[in-house]
């Protein structure tokens, strides 16, 4: 076994298999797997064949939070978290086990969510003394609402994978062996679809938390209006005209 | 119909249409192409207005011996078979129909019932026994887990301790044993079932409207989500269908011998 933080894989075209690689520990998130990953999110981002990428851990944990020796004696490196956020390609997460605090946070920086029915999934800071800090407040709460997040957040209070996917966070809970191929499907159908487009609606969809809905029903229509000129968008006319699948150029 | 029918019979008389399935060398087993075609059979009765209830019966020996072990399309001879995909496009979709079509749906247990066989039969609304058939899981003498909607159809109709017990030990349950559980509405002689499913199936033909609406209350009040049962059951089977003792319950089966499960 590698000593690397993180693994990657190549298990379809157009799909990266990221694992977190630090199971002794349950995947706890040190700087340098941070750096690692945002690193190699953002050399998928740019390397024009990557449609899709799934992030996972092992079967004991997705990851476990910050790793809290590090914590306590450097402190956690949180800028390199803005690496991973600014990406154009589609994250999805594969949890099993344990998501929790970093783990949690970095789960949710996915755009899709797969979790095994009994994946456990929160944001225990607060028995530190501490709170999230990478995203854990806010994203948790666009996610779950003020009800439950505040829960979490304030008395740790754990979902299973199966509230998660009740409650919003998740998009799919399934038995715990089925969460990585069921990523691996949802990767496959995103690596399909017209790469120019995915990345357009993932950004506007961001908007929708980061500004007033005036300003980003502007930004959608200008999106909108920018992608109808794509070859792509004839493409996809054409084809749906003809009854045929379309075939992308990605441009 | 705008189709012909594969591998089963369609007939329509007096507001009643009987589909029988026709694989009788072969108990009736599923193969994809009549799973396919049947799916587009009951799509079809549900739109004729003329049809009012239906019975679904075997021809020969037995109603129903469930997935084709040697159907190519479903379980190729040189790979490993996608179960899960199976079950999302054919045995799901059928099994949903027949659990929401909204006319009475009467299955005549001629025969044996087996695996996804018990599991139609079960989907049914009433189940006409002749005292000839038998019932049985299946699904563990080859690794599997219940599909086809029998984990979420058997514990309603028998209860969850029997259930279980029927679905893990997969005991072959004799028409008697299956009255007594609860899983027939009638145990007939064996020449007069046909006749007595299509008696049912003629009198609640006759009925009111309602009948279909107290199918669509049963279904949401009295069983629950049937859509996330078959999903689950799909998951499962995934599972189940990716392991060493699935394809060693394949082999013994295919060569007739007891399997050697490693429980791996």
């Amino acid at each position: 076994m590698s000593d690397a933080p993180i693994l990657i894989e190549r298990p379809a075209d157009g799909v990266a298999l990221v694992r977190l690689n630090r199971p002794k520990v349950f995947n706890a998130l040190s700087n340098a797997l941070i750096a690692e990953l945002a690193a190699a999110i953002e050399g998928f981002d740019t390397d024009g064949a990557t449609r899709a990428v799934v992030l996972t851990g092992d079967e004991r944990a997705f990851a476990a939070g910050a790793d809290i020796g590090e914590f306590a004696s450097t402190g956690p490196r949180l800028d390199e978290w803005d690496r991973i956020w600014n990406a154009g390609v589609p994250l999805i997460a594969a949890v099993r086990g344990l998501a929790l605090g970093g783990g949690l946070e970095l789960a949710m920086s996915c755009d899709l969510l797969v979790v095994a029915e009994d994946a456990r999934l929160g944001q225990p800071e607060i028995n530190l003394g501490v709170m999230p800090g990478a995203g854990g407040t806010q994203r948790l709460t666009r996610a779950v609402g003020k009800t439950i997040a505040t829960e979490m957040v304030l008395l740790g209070r754990e979902l299973s994978g199966r509230e998660a996917e009740a409650h919003g966070l998740a998009n799919r809970c399934v038995p715990a062996e089925r969460v990585l191929p069921v990523a691996l499907q949802l990767a496959k159908s995103l690596a399909r679809q017209a790469p120019h487009a995915v990345r357009v609606a993932k950004r506007t969809i961001a908007k929708a938390f980061e500004q007033s809905l005036h300003a980003s029903l502007l930004d959608e229509r200008r999106a909108f209006m920018t992608l109808l000129t794509t070859e792509d968008a004839r493409e996809g006319v054409r084809a749906f005209l003809d009854k045929r699948k379309p075939a992308w150029q990605g441009r | 119909m705008t189709t012909t029918p594969i591998d089963h019979r369609v007939e329509i008389a007096e507001a009643v249409a009987t589909i029988t399935l026709a694989r009788p060398q072969a108990y009736n087993a599923l193969t994809a192409d009549l799973l396919d075609s049947l799916l587009a059979t009951f799509r079809a009765l549900e739109r004729d207005a003329a049809v009012r209830a239906i019975v679904l019966t075997g021809e020969g020996k037995g109603f129903c011996a469930g997935q084709a072990l040697d159907d190519a399309r479903t379980i190729p001879p040189d790979r490993a078979p996608d179960l899960g995909t199976t079950l999302e496009r054919r045995y799901g979709p059928l099994v949903e129909k027949i659990l929401t079509i909204e006319k009475p749906v009467i299955a005549a247990v001629n025969g044996v019932a087996a695996g996804a066989g018990m599991g139609l039969a079960c989907a049914c609304d009433f189940r006409i026994v002749a005292e000839t058939a038998s019932f049985t899981t299946a699904f563990v003498k080859i690794g599997l887990v219940p599909d086809s909607g029998l984990s979420f159809t058997l514990p309603r109709l028998v209860g969850y301790g029997k259930a279980l017990e029927l679905c893990m030990l997969s005991e072959k349950i004799d028409a008697v044993r299956a009255n007594a559980l609860g899983l027939c509405t009638k145990l007939v002689a064996a020449d007069r079932c046909l006749v007595e499913a299509r008696a049912l199936a003629s009198a609640l033909a006759r009925g009111p409207q309602s009948l279909g609406l107290v199918k669509r209350e049963l279904v949401r009040n009295g069983i629950g989500d049937v859509r996330a049962a078959l999903a689950y059951e799909k998951e499962l089977q995934s599972v189940a269908g990716d392991t060493p003792d699935f394809l060693e319950g394949l082999d013994a089966f295919r060569a007739k011998r007891a399997p050697d499960f490693r429980g791996a």
